[in-house]
């Protein structure tokens, strides 16, 4: 079996949090699909609480904390993202935007991604359409159609809970597990190990 | 081996943060003359000054600033951190450069670098988006005028030029050295690699791992274009120091100019910057023993500039880093690198050295 990198952002600010809740079912969900297709996940989770202050630092001093690198090489080495925020104000919070503002240009191009968010209302869930979904149609990156909203009901079983729940997250994962094994792994080009030829720089491109 | 030692200075006009006062800018451009000849007089070897088109800097001229400074000292390299490769006119790059190798008598070189404040590029009628590309086409051309002596030039970004001679022409027909500086393009590393000139990195705003990307990067193309081995590409490092006899002392007075400085200033705590970046604040020991760290990460180089005079510090307490710098800390560093630096390791190259080598060119032509 082929092997894909997945890279899971938590943004959630509690501990337990919700979002790390809905952000591993997402995973484990992925993990499934990916396996039925015959492609081996190897997830990495970017826990984005861990990493506020080197984030902070990373934006105003522009210095990358040796603990943050392997946040920032996973999400920009991995060959699909699963990026899950909690609503605050009706949009993604600070900590989420955060991580994104403090990675290079370009990290996101191309990427498989599935949006996912908590809250605390149903009310809620259009942020991922009118928030998150642009911000990472900005970053390029390739944004699966079903995007997995988590109200405090859907936590709860019946008909209208957790199974509604688990066939959004069991769609979503679909989506990306297809875009992920249809595409060859690994990075994309790296400016340091190719750089551009000079005389290439020199044509104007 | 001599490896070259300096200061490089910001030209900030900062309000030092334990006394709220502000220099005058007149008080400013006057401490960095003072700067610049007390790096001569404490036995370094180079001044580098920033280039800036907007406050709180002042050095927006500084050939008139090195060609004062070139008066008043015999022996000091003058050069820059950074000329404005981008929004400066090529042809008055070549012209300003050459008249002040004139008047120091070679003693020049330039650091070329692409400016990061973002209103600068349409106020000179640019696109900061156009970095790169202005850049190269900007230091293609700065090259030919100074190469030859009549040249006719069209390109993307400047009106065209039909039989234009720049004047006067370089020294002894040996233009400056170039280093280019880039703290995160890998264009300006393949750059500097392309022309086999300098690259200068300037570590103090990043992590060993990011600058031994950029170094390698630099060496390993210096050796794909043919210029030698790339463990002889000419490097440059930048350094941040803060120095007292106890190191206590040190932490303790730099501490509120770190906290509240442009740049880093109420981000990472000094403790982790250090860690991180190429500061150091401690003893002079300290600073030996960490300026030889840098060559672990990027490999022997040739010259290491350091910053003094930022974030407010009093002229006085910037003297006081040059004296220590001078008597303590530099004739160590001297010492111990030339002791670990292979013999087939290069200098960096200065007006004498390139003219010999021309001169050796023409003989063997």
């Amino acid at each position: 079996m082929t092997t894909r990198r997945i890279a899971v952002v938590s943004a959630g600010v509690g501990v337990p949090s919700s979002t790390r809740l809905l952000a591993d079912r997402l995973a484990a969900a992925t993990t499934s699909a990916l396996a039925e297709r015959g492609v081996t996940a190897a997830v990495g989770v970017v826990e984005v609480r861990e990493h506020a202050h080197e984030l902070v630092d990373a934006v105003l001093a522009g210095v990358v904390a040796p603990g943050l690198r392997p946040a920032f090489d996973a999400v920009v080495g991995a060959d699909g993202l699963i990026a899950v925020t909690p609503t605050f104000s009706a949009s993604y919070n600070g900590l989420f935007k955060l991580l994104f503002d403090a990675l290079d240009d370009g990290a996101l191009d191309g990427k498989p991604t599935l949006i996912a968010a908590t809250g605390g209302t149903a009310r809620h869930s259009l942020a991922l359409e009118h928030a998150v979904r642009p911000l990472m149609a900005y970053l390029r990156a390739v944004v699966v159609p079903t995007a997995v909203f988590a109200a405090p009901e859907d936590w709860a079983g019946g008909t209208g809970g957790a199974p509604a729940l688990d066939r959004r997250i069991a769609r979503a994962a679909g989506e990306l597990a297809d875009l992920v094994a249809a595409r060859p792994a690994g990075k994309g080009p790296d400016p340091f190990a190719e750089p551009v030829p000079f005389e290439q720089l020199l044509r104007g491109r | 081996m001599e490896m070259q030692f300096g200061v490089f200075s910001v030209g900030d006009v900062t309000p030092d943060p334990t006394t709220g006062r502000t220099p005058t800018e007149a008080e400013r451009i006057k401490a960095m003359v003072a700067i610049a000849l007390k790096t001569e007089e404490v036995g370094l070897d180079v001044f580098a000054t920033g280039e800036h088109h907007n406050p709180p800097f002042v050095p927006s001229s500084p050939t008139t600033m090195l060609g004062y400074v070139a008066a008043r000292t015999t022996r000091l390299l003058l050069s820059t951190a950074t000329t404005l490769i981008t929004t400066n006119d090529p042809v008055k790059i070549a012209e300003d450069y050459a008249m002040l190798q004139h008047l120091a008598d070679g003693r020049v070189d330039l650091m070329l670098g692409r400016g990061n404040t973002g209103p600068v590029y349409p106020w000179f009628g640019k696109d900061i988006r156009d970095g790169i590309p202005l850049a190269v086409e900007n230091y293609a051309l700065l090259r030919r005028l100074w190469r030859e002596d009549v040249v006719d030039w069209e390109g993307r970004f400047r009106t065209p030029l039909r039989g234009f001679t720049a004047t006067p022409r370089p020294l002894d027909g040996v233009p400056p050295f170039v280093w280019h500086a880039s703290i995160r393009s890998p264009e300006i590393a393949e750059q500097a690699a392309y022309y086999g000139d300098g690259f200068f990195h300037n570590n103090i705003f990043w992590d060993a791992g990011h600058v031994r990307r950029m170094v390698e990067l630099y060496r390993r193309r210096y050796e794909h274009y043919g210029h030698g081995p790339a463990d002889r590409a000419i490097v440059g490092l930048g350094g941040q120091v803060f120095m007292r006899k106890n190191s206590q002392d040190a932490v303790r007075e730099f501490r509120p100019y770190f906290d509240n400085a442009p740049v880093y200033g109420h981000g990472p705590s000094l403790e982790d910057y250090a860690e991180l970046t190429a500061l150091t604040v401690g003893s002079p020991q300290q600073v030996i023993d960490k300026t030889l760290t840098f060559a672990e990460y990027a490999g022997h180089y040739q010259r290491q500039l350091f910053l003094v005079d930022h974030a407010g510090l009093p002229l006085k307490t910037v003297l006081e880093q040059l004296d220590v710098l001078g008597e303590e800390v530099v004739p160590v560093l001297r010492k111990e690198f030339a002791a670990r630096t292979p013999a087939h390791v290069p200098d960096a190259p200065t007006h004498a050295t390139l003219k010999a080598a021309r001169a050796a060119e023409e003989v063997s032509a």
